[in-house]
């Protein structure tokens, strides 16, 4: 469960976010959309600790996530390429991030047949550098690398960007599939709003900081966004 | 997790795009690497004995006490402008499951592997090295080592901590120009302070434990000031530099070439590496100082020739090179617009001949050296301007590296092959051919007018050269197009 209370940022005098009080329960599959600038990333941010929030602070499974580091050990996050390790292969971040959540070579070999299907076979085996992957072949690394170690909350900022149409499906298919036992937490942000109320049970709409609307996906849900948006 | 770190470490330096360069480029810089690193050394060990041979009566390990602290001093004041905690190694990390902590630790740790940190070891080992040798005593020329070495990284600490506060560097810059002035004036005898204090050390080893205590204080406070740092707002934040917007508005009035021009400015401006170039063509103005003054090359009008055409072509060198590289990134964009090749090409050369009279202008002092060194100056800057500019605009078309403009600008070479040495026969080597040619048999005059000729018909003839080289550049654009595109 992810408590959020009284969460603001300002820089200088401008607020970024306000959100008073937001609760996502275990197992929910939440998206968060909103136009550019609309605080979507600052908000993923401030809950992986990445920056401080104004006021305010997130709990992450009663873990208050600027207190303490422990949520990081069943907490799988991809924000943006910038945090991938760009001089490593595809494999040995995975063994790198592997490592890191207690998994063997072997339980990374075995994650990662999982994913081929995924991978489109473009990620392993190509002796390339991360750093020299197309932007859509990094994201791929970035989002299965954030799924390694089976975490209970699950954070991927614009998953659906740059990846190609089968690949877009092939993610929303697994998102669905983690979240179907109700155990693991699903976060994801998008400005796609076709995909995000395929793929989250709740949506909420994060419009200059403020949270304008917080929807539990019906079928109605995509045509209310969209009459949200087109204005 | 040490380990972890330490193979990341490994990777990271042997598949930097460093190293992905050319062969003959890597045994070029491997050779410029051992050059100074032995240039280091042969100081390191023979400062003791010219300091005996200049000062018979001093004694060198005083001498070198004396302006320890001035070293001191400079070196962080070095380090202020060019040193920087690699806190961005560890963004990746932040989002997974290490201690802030260890992070921390890490980055810290890292920092005392600097290459600043080396720079001076290879004086001070060295030194020390001859000091026990000649007799001094092992005990003290020892602990006198240790506590320099423990100064080089309470600097590297020190400097992390005032690293982002201008006053610091204010206050540092001070306190050397004063005791300098002060030192020079003889009001107060900061020599003499440093010396007591560096002999003391040599005297009492044991007081090598100071250093030692402000090493473990340093890094406490980069500790704590680190801990509550590492944010992305925050320490680990791409600094975005506010956009300056002069108004280029006065490039107006050049015409059609004034898009171009424009563009060419906020290029070598806003970008590290041009702005580099840039800069380091007025340092070229200085060049002239180390020949025209030395008794040796008097005699040598060839050297002095060579000597002339850097005074005047820092810009023209440097930026010539690589074109049109330097636009590698955007080069595709710019052939899918409507151009006129001609205007494009014609607003660099433009642009290299106004910067040539503008270094030509600050070169002017040169007279003091006397009339033939000036008139060679002069020379140099025709033969720039009228052979140089085309020779290097026709070379730019065999450009095909690919250059980031928002790697840092000293010593990259990013972009260079081969040919950049190659380049240097026609420019430099080809002046001072013509001179000796016309001197020999003619005298020093009708070498100088030689050049000058060739520089003046390169002017007369500039329309139908250039034509053949915007000709030579249409050819060439899929070759250069594909090839600006391959990264690193």
């Amino acid at each position: 469960m992810i408590q959020s209370n009284n969460i603001t940022k300002k820089y200088g005098t401008t607020e970024v976010l306000h959100i008073e009080e937001l609760t996502i329960p275990k197992g929910q599959s939440f998206g968060l959309v909103g136009n550019n600038g609309a605080g979507k990333t600052t908000f993923f941010n401030i809950l992986l600790d990445l920056i401080r929030p104004t006021t305010g602070q997130i709990s992450n499974h009663d873990v208050v996530v600027n207190q303490s580091e422990s949520w990081k050990s069943f907490t799988g996050s991809f924000i943006d390429e910038t945090f991938l390790i760009g001089y490593l292969t595809p494999e040995e971040y995975f063994e790198f991030i592997g490592d890191l959540r207690g998994m063997n070579k072997a339980d990374v070999k075995s994650f990662l047949t999982k994913f081929e299907e995924f991978f489109n076979g473009e990620i392993l085996g190509k002796k390339k550098y991360l750093r020299d992957l197309s932007k859509g072949n990094q994201k791929k690394a970035g989002i299965a690398a954030a799924l390694m170690g089976n975490p209970q909350v699950v954070i991927l900022d614009e998953p659906f960007a740059n990846l190609d149409p089968t690949t877009q499906i092939r993610l929303k298919k697994t998102l669905k599939e983690l979240t179907e036992n109700k155990e693991v937490t699903v976060l994801v942000s998008s400005h796609d709003l076709s995909h995000v109320t395929e793929v989250c049970e709740r949506i909420v709409v994060l419009d200059k900081g403020h949270v304008v609307k917080d929807i539990e996906t019906s079928e109605e849900t995509l045509k209310e966004l969209e009459s949200y948006f087109s204005v | 997790m040490f380990r972890q770190f330490l193979k990341l470490e490994w990777k990271q330096y042997f598949r930097s795009s460093y190293w992905q360069k050319g062969l003959a480029l890597k045994i070029i810089m491997g050779f410029f690497a051992l050059y100074m690193m032995a240039s280091f050394l042969v100081l390191g060990i023979g400062s003791f004995f010219i300091i005996k041979k200049l000062m018979p009566d001093a004694d060198p390990l005083q001498v070198v006490n004396s302006y320890l602290l001035f070293a001191i001093t400079a070196d962080l004041i070095f380090r202020y402008m060019m040193q920087k905690l690699p806190i961005m190694n560890i963004k990746p990390l932040l989002i997974l499951p290490i201690k802030k902590s260890k992070q921390i630790h890490y980055v810290l740790t890292k920092s005392v592997f600097s290459p600043f940190n080396f720079f001076s070891l290879f004086f001070y080992i060295p030194f020390a090295i001859v000091l026990m040798n000649q007799g001094y005593d092992i005990l003290g020329a020892f602990g006198w080592l240790i506590c320099m070495l423990l100064i080089i990284q309470c600097a590297n600490f020190l400097n992390f901590i005032i690293n982002k506060s201008n006053t610091a560097f204010w206050t540092l810059a001070t306190i050397l120009a004063a005791s300098s002035t002060l030192q020079y004036f003889e009001v107060f005898d900061s020599k003499a302070l440093s010396q007591s204090v560096f002999d003391t050390v040599y005297a009492n080893p044991i007081f090598a434990v100071i250093p030692t205590v402000l090493l473990i204080v340093f890094y406490m406070i980069n500790y704590k000031m680190l801990s509550n740092q590492l944010y992305l707002d925050d320490a680990v934040k791409v600094k975005v530099k506010t956009a300056n917007t002069a108004d280029l508005s006065w490039a107006n009035r050049f015409g059609e070439m004034a898009p171009f021009i424009k563009n060419e400015i906020r290029l070598i401006w806003r970008n590290k590496r041009t702005k580099t170039v840039f800069l380091m063509s007025f340092l070229f103005v200085l060049y002239g100082l180390i020949f025209f003054t030395q008794k040796t090359y008097q005699d040598m009008p060839g050297i002095l020739i060579f000597a002339s055409l850097f005074v005047t072509g820092g810009f023209v060198l440097n930026y010539g090179q690589f074109i049109p590289a330097w636009e590698s990134a955007y080069y595709k964009m710019l052939m899918s617009q409507n151009i006129s090749y001609r205007k494009y090409l014609e607003s660099k050369w433009f642009l290299m001949s106004i910067m040539t009279t503008a270094l030509f202008v600050l070169a002017t002092p040169y007279i003091y050296f006397g009339l033939d060194i000036y008139l060679m100056i002069v020379v140099g800057a025709i033969f720039n301007v009228g052979f140089n500019t085309l020779v290097l605009l026709y070379a730019g078309s065999f450009n095909r590296k690919q250059i980031d403009l928002n790697a840092s600008g000293f010593g990259n070479t990013q972009g260079a092959s081969a040919k950049q040495f190659i380049i240097i026969l026609p420019v430099m080597g080809f002046p001072v051919a013509v001179f000796y040619a016309f001197s020999l048999p003619l005298g020093f005059n009708a070498g100088l007018i030689a050049i000058a000729a060739i520089g003046v018909l390169g002017l007369v003839t500039k329309n139908y050269f250039m034509n053949i080289i915007a000709k030579k550049y249409i050819k060439d654009k899929y070759a250069a197009i594909h090839a600006f595109n391959q990264k690193g």
